[in-house]
């Protein structure tokens, strides 16, 4: 296993002096060669995980394993093999992207002769190459968050932390990181991506753990998770408020689970709908049919509201 | 490799001189303009200025007494104001250290990086006010070359106090605290524009707890004659100094950066 996590327990202490765990008992593996996607809402508990496998977090109870080293006893020797693209843009502003990958490779002890060759390295597969002597401060956007991951990748890690890879992002540079990543993943290194983008980790996730309120509450495939808790299709009702209440009640009453969606609810599991409900349910109403997906279970899994 | 990564490693250290070393080949001459043109503005104000009104201060001219108390000053200034701004700065504002602290690097090995740098920049700069006294009629003692070690000495005390200070004001606009209320009583209260014994007696033990104060005391003797007894004490007092400051930068750093 790269990751095991087992109980890990992390508290915060609010300013009226009230503790909130932000990690409450998380219990999650990652195997070796994997893209697993931590799926969670905000505050979740996805970035306080991401920096409690760096021990920039101490845990108040469980264990932590990386690579084969005890967090935080031997997490010096873990973070040697893992690279991190944090969520928060904190590349060196006054830096070319160049000299921020130097930078880096001497922190992350890449030997001396080596270091051209791993910048390079770093910043062909950050499609930079020709961006390698602009300042930080004036790359684009999308650019700097592919030298954050160049940044990551510059010692040729075994392990790779993506925190939030591309919130914020235009749909096309999402696309482009997202075109890295699979690179990077079909490389055999072992990724982490917390994310609360559904189609993100729908498209690059082999398997996915969805987190609430500081825990593991399902993990599996993205397909297995929409069959276990989804079904197959999913039907979209469009009317009034008070229709779409009596929509759901006609479905509870059927033992079939709901979800709002906007102006309409839909109906997971539309393919147990009985015949004699079918009639009933639609109504008249415009109904879209679909296939279940990942946000479906996402939502249903951890709440309609947001907190 | 990672097997054998120790405590204290020298990479860190390294790679925080690398970034350095970049942004000073870019900014190199207005730093050096800076630190040449401030002593030069202080000796002919305060040299020339009150030189022709005072002649000699204890046993010295009084340019040359100035010379070499601006040595100190500037050693003080040039280290602490990096060691609070840029550490906050890089700390608060553009969340540097968390990218370095997931790299495997150690909070006390960045201290290392960061304040290491300041002293050596400061340290060295800090010597220009001697060479524009040496056009203005100085004639040093072969210990002058040794004003250096001193400054670098200080400038590492300073700078790792100004760290510290960074991780203990809640926000940027209290360094006014630290700025008035701790370092212009430093500066005005070791002997550098006027010798401490035109103090009034209750001040003396102030200046002496005033790592200031011994690194002028040792940038004078440098020039003028060492007291080789004297002189041991103030080095022992600037080395007690700059540990009990690494001691409060790495523990501050740690609390603010590990939670």
């Amino acid at each position: 296993m790269a990751i095991v996590l087992r109980d890990v327990v992390k508290r915060y202490t609010d300013r009226d002096g009230t503790s909130i765990a932000a990690v409450d008992g998380l219990t999650l593996e990652v195997p070796d060669g994997v893209c697993l996607g931590l799926l969670g809402p905000n505050g979740a508990g996805k970035s306080t995980t991401m920096r409690l496998l760096t021990a920039q977090s101490r845990a108040d109870e469980g264990t932590i394993n990386v690579l084969g080293h005890d967090i935080p006893r031997e997490a010096k020797q873990a973070r040697a093999l893992m690279g991190v693209v944090p969520q928060t843009d904190n590349l060196d502003e006054e830096l070319t992207a160049r000299q921020n990958l130097e930078v880096f490779a001497r922190l992350y002890r890449v030997p001396r002769a080596g270091v051209r060759a791993a910048v390079d390295r770093a910043l062909e597969i950050a499609h930079l190459t020709g961006r390698a002597d602009a300042r930080a401060d004036k790359l684009s956007g999308g650019m700097r968050r592919r030298l954050l991951v160049a940044r990551g990748l510059v010692h040729s890690p075994r392990l790779v932390l993506l925190d939030e890879p591309t919130v914020g992002l235009d749909p096309q540079v999402r696309a482009d990181l997202w075109g890295l990543i699979a690179a990077l993943r079909a490389s055999g290194v072992t990724v982490l991506m917390s994310t609360h983008y559904i189609e993100e980790a729908e498209r690059l996730a082999d398997t996915c753990a969805l987190m609430s309120r500081g825990r593991v509450i399902a993990t599996g495939s993205p397909a297995e998770l929409i069959a276990d808790h989804a079904g197959d299709r999913v039907e979209e009702h469009e009317g009034p408020p008070e229709r779409l209440a009596e929509v759901e009640g006609l479905a509870h009453r059927a033992g079939l689970p709901t979800r709002r969606t906007g102006p309409t609810v839909s109906v997971l599991r539309a393919e147990r709908i009985p015949p004699s409900l079918a009639d009933n349910l639609a109504n008249g109403d415009r109904v879209v049919r679909r296939a279940a997906n990942l946000e479906d279970v996402f939502v249903m899994l951890t709440g309609e509201t947001v907190d | 490799m990672t097997d054998h990564l120790k405590v204290f490693e020298w990479a860190p250290v390294r790679g925080v001189w690398r970034r350095e070393l970049a942004l000073f080949r870019r900014y190199w001459a207005s730093s050096s303009f800076a630190s040449i043109i401030e002593p030069t503005i202080y000796l002919l104000a305060f040299g020339f200025g009150f030189g022709s009104l005072v002649g000699h201060v204890a046993g010295y001219r009084y340019v040359d007494f100035v010379g070499t108390g601006v040595v100190a000053t500037a050693t003080l200034f040039t280290s602490v104001f990096p060691g609070m701004f840029n550490t906050y700065i890089r700390r608060t504002y553009q969340h540097s250290y968390d990218a370095v602290l997931a790299a495997p690097v150690d909070v006390h090995e960045v201290v290392a990086g960061e304040a290491s740098w300041i002293a050596v920049k400061s340290g060295v700069y800090s010597c220009a006010p001697i060479l524009v006294s040496l056009a203005f009629g100085l004639r040093p003692h072969a210990g002058v070359v040794a004003v250096p070690i001193f400054t670098v000495l200080t400038a590492s005390g300073f700078a790792l106090f100004g760290i510290w200070a960074s991780t203990v004001v809640p926000s940027i606009n209290s360094f006014d605290y630290i700025i008035s209320g701790v370092l212009a009583p430093l500066f005005l209260v070791a002997g550098t524009f006027f010798p401490i014994s035109g103090l009034p007696h209750w001040a003396h033990p102030i200046a002496h707890v005033n790592p200031l104060y011994h690194c002028v005391e040792l940038v004078r003797h440098a020039v003028f004659g060492f007291h080789p007894l004297a002189d041991l004490g103030h080095v022992g007092a600037l080395l007690v100094f700059a540990a009990l400051m690494w001691f409060l930068a790495v523990r501050g750093m740690r609390r603010r950066l590990i939670d």
